[in-house]
């Protein structure tokens, strides 16, 4: 799961690291000669991004590929996989994408509710076997996916569980919890108790302390911890394959018909929810960057 | 007195038979205090002697292990923080950051349904004279600013009795001196009780009408601060507030008014009424700038104590004063206070000097001199939080 820990830590620095590029000062021009150094860390950089960019333009140039059954060779442009997405194979990718959107929504609302409330009962409340409880959460990140899946599929055979949505959805929260509650904890703990004191003070109850002041400023960590609960969810493969009986998610669909060439509508959807994914980190930056000219011109 | 409506003045606080204890320490050994209606009653103590912790007590965001709170009379032991008609000033503001200053100042009434939220905040607001920023957030805000908006914020819900938990800490000299005007002022204008924590001895002295001195979970001695100075009945209090010079020696005779100490071979008379003890061993004492110096030995003179010839060994000219230590053989070293009435100090480093005071100047204490309850482990408010956390932290996982 090292991909997903490393997403996780993205997510988690999205609120900070951005803000630190604003207070760094206009840089001083200064005059030398062009050495090594100069030439080989833009090259660097530039070979880098090739590298890790061009399984994406792949994907995103061959989504337009007039394709017949296999999408391996260009065969010329075309906007039709894009208008017609859902009419391949009787409409299995969007089935597939569609089960992993209700799967992934499912599993992060819960994953996130669950997780918020231990991550709160862990950095606030002092309880037999605390430390004890911290150390078992890590577990279902530290351990293999394969491991994981087949042990829960052995656990729902063993009750007898017949395996569907339910069980897929059952085995993404499990997972996703650690998730959730390593990225909260860290903003729970960051909050100052003497706030809800405060709240306390001013005549609040405790439910209206809770959400008027201790909900909405755990509300960035809480979004994060969604947003990561939901890549990682969607994004599942191998716990899914063990879990998922005849059910279809998106990439168990991908997976499977890569045996026989992927046709290029699921080139199509993962374009777009590269775009969206895109789009929705451009909206963030922007209103961030608006919203620090506002505070600045009120200062000012 | 329901919460749900504003209080008609102030109310007496109580505190009967209290106790606190954290695991692994006593906060708040037996604690009995009484605060009328409408006074401006100080808490004054070193970090850790347990005045926060009463503090907390009395707002309800600690339980007491033992002991009764009554507000105006009522019992209140059992309600919650958000049930009690008390407001407190936090030492950190505690502001809510994710809220404009008007919503913050507004929340207490809010909660407590009362009508017109907004203009009595917005009034609130222009006690303070911040009505201006009232769209802002806590963070676009200086510390001084800061404060006056927690102090708004705790006095538009007219609570009936008013905790302040060092809320001028934080900020600058000159601050300091503005807030503690504006807060006599308001407490004047708004007529509450104010219950204010602080370490500051000058800060309990100049804004309170009653100090208390607490030391080591107990009260050590309660009054006007005039009276607390001028009569300090232990060696912590007379060094607390203020600094002493203090003599311990044996009661060597006592007449009707006065008696006399010997200390390390000087005789010292003190007031009978101005001492707590008049027999055998005890410590006397008086403050610095009670003691006149003089260059020349003086002729004796009933009613004044004499003592001499000292050393001066170090002198420090502050503007309107200069502090003189002068050693003298069989006392130590004493402190002297002299305003500058005329250019600069009247004596340097080596001149041999007189001391004296008058009789009546002097005072006497209940215990001796303990230098080592001066400054005892830090124990402020957060560091309690850490060792309550810890000791729990033991106790769990040694179980």
């Amino acid at each position: 799961m090292s991909g997903e820990v490393q997403a996780a830590a993205v997510l988690g620095g999205l609120t900070e690291s951005e803000e630190l590029e604003d207070r760094r000062g206009p840089q001083r021009p200064r005059r030398r000669r062009i050495g090594l150094g100069d030439w080989l860390l833009p090259v660097y950089v530039v070979l880098a991004f090739i590298f890790l960019l061009i399984p994406i333009a792949y994907t995103f140039v061959f989504s337009f590929n007039d394709s017949l059954k296999s999408n391996i060779a260009w065969r010329g442009f075309t906007f039709d996989k894009w208008l017609n997405v859902c009419n391949v194979e009787g409409g299995a990718v969007c089935e597939a994408f569609g089960n992993s959107i209700v799967i992934g929504l499912v599993s992060t609302v819960v994953a996130t509710t669950l997780g918020t409330m231990i991550a709160i009962a862990l950095v606030r409340y002092r309880f037999r076997a605390r430390s004890a409880i911290s150390l078992l959460l890590f577990l279902p990140m530290a351990t293999p996916e394969v491991v994981l899946g087949a042990g829960l599929a052995a656990q729902f055979l063993a009750v007898g569980v017949p395996k569907d949505m339910l069980t897929i959805i059952l085995a993404h929260t499990m997972f996703c919890i650690s998730f959730v509650v390593v990225t909260v904890k860290a903003r729970v703990a960051s909050l100052d108790p003497a706030l809800e004191e405060a709240g306390r003070d001013l005549y609040g109850s405790p439910r209206e302390v809770f959400w008027r002041i201790t909900f909405p400023l755990l509300t960035p960590g809480i979004m994060a911890a969604a947003l990561l609960s939901f890549a990682l969810s969607f994004d599942d493969f191998i716990i899914t394959n063990f879990n998922s009986g005849s059910v279809t998610t998106f990439p168990k669909y991908i997976y499977i018909s890569a045996s026989r060439g992927i046709p290029a509508e699921a080139n199509v959807i993962a374009s777009a929810v590269f775009l969206v994914a895109l789009a929705i980190v451009v909206i963030a930056q922007v209103s961030r960057a608006a919203r620090a000219k506002r505070l600045a011109a009120q200062m000012g | 007195m329901s919460i749900r409506e504003f209080a008609e003045s102030g109310a007496d606080l109580e505190l009967v038979g209290i106790q606190k204890r954290f695991p692994g320490f006593t906060a708040i050994e037996e604690l009995d205090l009484t605060i009328p209606a409408g006074s401006f009653f100080a808490l004054l103590g070193p970090s850790g002697c347990g005045k926060t912790t009463t503090l907390r007590l009395v707002a309800g965001l600690e339980e007491p292990t033992a002991g009764r709170i009554l507000i105006g009379g009522k019992d209140v032991t059992d309600t919650k923080a958000h049930q009690r008609p008390v407001n407190t000033v936090f030492q950190s503001y505690a502001l809510f950051p994710h809220m404009s200053i008007i919503d913050n100042v507004a929340f207490g009434l809010k909660r407590r349904r009362i009508g017109d939220a907004q203009t009595k905040a917005h009034e609130a607001l222009k006690l303070v004279e911040l009505d201006h920023l009232a769209q802002r957030r806590p963070a676009q805000l200086s510390g001084g600013q800061q404060q006056r908006v927690a102090l708004a914020r705790a006095i538009v819900n007219r609570p009936a009795l008013l905790l302040l938990d060092e809320p001028l800490g934080a900020l600058d000299l000159k601050l300091r001196r503005q807030m503690q005007l504006e807060l006599k002022t308001i407490q004047e204008e708004v007529g509450l009780t104010f219950l204010h924590v602080t370490h500051d001895q000058e800060e309990a002295m100049t804004m309170a009408d009653t100090v208390a001195v607490m030391n080591k979970g107990a009260i050590e001695q309660m009054g006007a601060p005039e009276e607390l100075y001028e009569l300090p009945r232990t060696a912590f209090v007379a060094n607390f507030l203020g600094k002493s010079n203090l003599f311990t020696g044996d009661v060597v005779g006592t007449t009707e008014s006065a008696m006399t100490v010997d200390a390390g071979g000087h005789r010292i008379t003190v007031a009978t009424a101005r001492s707590q003890r008049h027999r055998g061993l005890v410590t006397v004492g008086v403050r610095p700038e009670k003691v006149t110096l003089h260059a020349e030995q003086p002729d004796e003179v009933a009613d004044r104590n004499l003592l001499g010839p000292g050393r001066v060994i170090d002198v420090s000219f502050a503007g309107v004063s200069t502090e003189y230590i002068v050693a003298v053989p069989g006392v130590g070293t004493m402190s002297v206070f002299a305003q500058n009435m005329t250019f600069g100090p009247v004596a340097h480093e080596g001149s041999e000097v007189w001391l004296s005071w008058d009789v009546e100047h002097g005072f006497g204490l209940s215990d001796e001199p303990d230098e080592s309850s001066r400054f005892p482990a830090d124990a402020d408010t957060q560091s309690i939080a850490v060792q309550r956390r810890e000791a729990l932290i033991t106790e769990l996982e040694g179980s």
